[in-house]
């Protein structure tokens, strides 16, 4: 149990005055800039940088490990409270836990959100710790074809969030695809709808498309209601903090399930920790609907600790494939790879060799930091909740001004600005018009993803169709699917049959 | 929740007073006309984390550490292979107390993107470092030299996927050239574009592609560890430390340094631009970027002024002509 004992001088390390004044400094600088649209973690570690190197190099790590997961524990509170979720990797829990804040329940949502991070991230620093270098040869399973059969897996399986009407979820997935194609393809070098403008080469950043559909879209949409009937339907918060037993057990294998999600997507690099969360979210939802009194459209606890766990249990193993492979799964951990190798490390097979002082202070600093993000964020939950009594022309005015400064400071460029607004008015528009937003940011994230390795995966088999199914991991994602959905099907038929009986009995 | 109001308050009054300090620093800045000694801001044209990002914050630490600059900052404009940053960059006027940090990829990146403006259209300062890139394999490939890659491409050149960088890029260029000198059509390679060294390296491990191309440190350890074998180097002659033979060493008349250099704006005067130049060359005569240079593996390669501008139309010819040939 070699790890064991180097865990044990991690801690050792890490449970100093000093390096924990450096947790708790970056844990609430993580959740600061996590709770503000547009900035991230990734932004907040790029500006530490060079404040940091004076520092020596554990307390900087250390640091940066506390501001990774504090973003992870705050992008969920201002989604939950404003429906404005503080980066993308919020999306999937905002759904239901803006609901349940609309319901009153803002305390246990954001309870609900900080103790499934905790899970989650808990849970993967563990097998990380343990498993680092296997979890990193999980990477190298994966090539074009399977990513893309888990591409198309996840669309499927997330077309539970497409919502009520089909059709509806269908317009909005297709707003989302035409808005992912802008920007100079990568695999031929032609550029797509930017209409020659440099600044439209590398597509609209999905930073600008989250916040302005979201964040703003909820401001335009709010002020729009000023002064009709539903202007107050925001109940304000009961201020409980404690999920009650039933809660409880609501909860629990939901954080579970969505912590074995998270997990193996942070090893492989398809964009950080949105297709899992929105994954958890879809499997909540769709086994809550076999059980009579889904509370999903209503505010289901499920929904928010499924997406919250899987998210933190990603970025978890994203920080194992990190220091084992030297490979950045998230734009954070991208940041993070520049951070090593200011200070001279590669991280990478030989990182453990050669820096296996900070390695394991490192990796004994994610226990650290989750539980002080835990203990900063419990407490605060119904302090943040009160944060709805503000009235909300102050509040959604502080806001498009965050959200603005957010987009801003990461790309300094004018033409997000525009584009936000531009994206903020759709998604007013669409809210108007009863189109659900969701289905916009999966097929701006899941489109290109599915596109790109469909497109490399046929380049490098010379137009060979059947290496799409040959691979045993994407044959096994199809049948799965194809079986899947067939189940659905028949069950649903059977239902019908079931009813139409029903209803002859009665006649 | 009245209890908080005081310590609120006291928190908006400290938020006031530093608001109100940095606008009291930085009107002063515009009064006296700053200078390139007082206040220094590079730009990165690329996103944190990125090489540019890196090499600027390299540079930003020898010069703040060494007090040569008394307030230098790092500025991030990402997009379009530097571009986006170029173009803001030659609006900005003659303002002397602005760098930017430029090199190969945006060379490139020029040309595949039409920019409207150039690399000449700014004051070269100086050249700093370069670093090299590698043809690899991974270890079980059937590919032990260089030579046994290029006698299987020239007898199928679109049948060996290649896996390196964005298009246009350096990896992407090394490819090019290589294969104008292996007699190999450059517009028949198979090369698949993928975001960085860190996709190319999976790409390699999980047999997606067979040769991957990308910059040597982005390998290294991957190397030394014996999971990649490195065929060839691009640099011109053999790099101490690194065992791989270079491509001219194999017969292979191919050479790609990937070299990082600052810029300033177009038409500061005579004064200011050596003004500049002498800052930088201080700057690389400085512990802190000795250090960077050894850390990062980059190689130091200083080329100040004329000869640097001479340098820029020479390699931007070069890097022109390979983009022809790839069809890009």
């Amino acid at each position: 149990m070699d790890q064991l004992s180097n865990l044990g001088d991690g801690f050792l390390t890490v449970l100093t005055p000093m390096n924990m004044l450096w947790v708790v400094v970056g844990a609430l600088l993580g959740t600061a800039v996590g709770v503000l649209p547009g900035l991230g973690s990734a932004m907040a570690v790029a500006l530490l940088l060079p404040v940091t190197f004076s520092l020596d190099p554990i307390g900087a790590f250390i640091m940066f490990a506390g501001v990774l997961f504090g973003g992870l524990f705050g992008d969920s509170i201002s989604g939950i409270l404003m429906n404005t979720p503080g980066n993308s990797t919020a999306i999937a829990g905002t759904i239901e836990g803006h609901r349940m804040a609309k319901s009153g329940r803002a305390a246990q949502a954001l309870a609900t959100s900080a103790i499934g991070a905790f899970i989650g991230g808990i849970v993967s620093s563990i097998l990380v710790v343990f498993f680092a270098p296997s979890l990193a040869d999980l990477a190298t399973l994966f090539g074009p074809e399977e990513y893309l059969a888990l591409a198309v897996f996840a669309f499927v399986a997330i077309s539970a969030v497409v919502g009520e009407s089909f059709l509806r979820g269908l317009a909005a997935l297709v707003i989302g695809l035409a808005i992912a194609l802008v920007g100079i393809d990568a695999m031929s070098g032609a550029s797509r709808f930017t209409g020659g403008q440099p600044e439209l080469f590398d597509g609209i950043d999905i930073v600008v498309i989250t916040v302005g559909l979201l964040a703003l879209g909820e401001v335009i949409a709010v002020a729009a209601r000023r002064g009709t009937e539903k202007e107050n339907a925001l109940i304000p918060s009961s201020g409980r903090l404690w999920l009650t037993r039933r809660e409880f057990r609501l909860a629990l294998p939901a954080w579970l399930r969505g912590t074995s999600i998270g997990v193996p997507f942070g090893v492989i690099p398809v964009g950080g920790s949105e297709v899992p969360t929105f994954l958890a979210y879809g499997a909540e939802r769709r086994l809550a609907s076999r059980k009579p009194g889904s509370m999903f459209g209503k505010g289901a606890i499920q929904g928010v600790a499924g997406p919250e766990a899987a998210g933190n249990a990603t970025a978890g193993t994203a920080m194992g494939a990190l220091l084992a492979l030297g490979l950045p799964t998230s734009a954070t951990a991208a940041v993070l790879l520049a951070a090593f190798r200011q200070y001279g490390l590669q991280p990478g097979p030989l990182l453990f060799d050669r820096a296996s002082e900070l390695v394991w202070a490192l990796l004994a600093s994610f226990f650290v930091g989750m539980v002080v993000l835990l203990i900063l964020n419990l407490p605060f939950a119904p302090l943040w909740a009160q944060l709805l009594k503000v009235p909300s022309h102050y509040l959604y005015a502080g806001i498009s001004v965050f959200a603005m400064l957010g987009i801003y400071a990461t790309s300094s460029k004018i033409l997000d600005l525009v584009l936000v607004l531009a994206i903020g008015l759709l998604g007013f528009a669409m809210r108007r018009y009863g189109l659900p937003v969701a289905p916009v940011l999966i097929g701006v994230i899941l489109g290109p993803l599915a596109e790109t390795e469909f497109r490399r995966a046929l380049a490098v088999s010379e137009g060979d169709a059947s290496v799409l199914v040959s691979s045993p991991i994407a044959a096994t994602l199809y049948s799965v699917l194809v079986l899947g959905v067939a189940g659905l099907l028949i069950q649903r038929a059977r239902a019908r049959r079931r009813e139409r009986a029903r209803l002859d009995v009665a006649a | 929740m009245r209890k908080k109001r005081p310590a609120l308050a006291a928190l908006g009054v400290v938020v006031t007073l530093g608001l109100a300090g940095f606008a009291a620093v930085d009107a002063s800045d515009s009064t006296t006309g700053a200078t390139p000694r007082s206040k220094l801001t590079l730009t990165a044209p690329a996103a944190a984390g990125g090489g540019w990002d890196l090499a600027s914050r390299e540079l930003q630490q020898a010069l703040r550490a060494n007090s040569i600059v008394n307030n230098a900052q790092v500025v991030n404009v990402p997009g379009a292979g530097g571009t986006i940053g170029l173009g803001q960059f030659v609006e900005l006027g003659a303002d002397p107390t602005r760098l930017m940090m430029t090199g190969t990829v945006m060379e490139g990146a020029i040309t595949v993107n039409a920019s409207r403006v150039d690399l000449l259209d700014t004051t070269p300062i100086a050249r700093l470092a370069e670093d090299y890139e590698v043809f690899i394999v991974p270890a079980d490939s059937p590919f032990e030299t260089l030579d046994d890659f290029l006698d299987a491409w020239r007898a199928d050149p679109h049948g060996h996927a290649i896996g390196g960088g964005g298009l246009g890029g350096t990896d992407h260029l090394l490819t090019g050239l290589t294969a104008r000198e292996a007699d190999v059509d450059p517009a028949e390679v198979n090369y698949i574009a993928f975001a960085g060294g860190g996709e190319v390296m999976t790409a390699l491990l999980s047999g997606t592609v067979e040769l991957g191309v990308s910059g040597y440190n982005d390998f290294r350890d991957q190397i030394d560890a014996g999971n990649l074998r490195a065929l060839a180097v691009s640099a011109d002659e053999p790099v101490p430390g690194i065992d791989t033979p270079t491509f001219v060493e194999q017969g292979i008349d191919v050479a790609l340094p990937n070299w990082r250099g600052v810029v300033a704006p177009p038409g500061i005067s005579d004064e200011e631009r050596d003004e500049l130049i002498a800052i930088v060359t201080e700057a690389t005569r400085t512990p802190e970027w000795e250090d960077a240079l050894s850390r990062n593996r980059w190689v130091d390669s200083v080329l100040t002024g004329d000869d640097f501008g001479a340098f820029i139309r020479e390699d931007q010819a070069r890097v022109d002509a390979i983009i022809e040939e790839l069809g890009l």
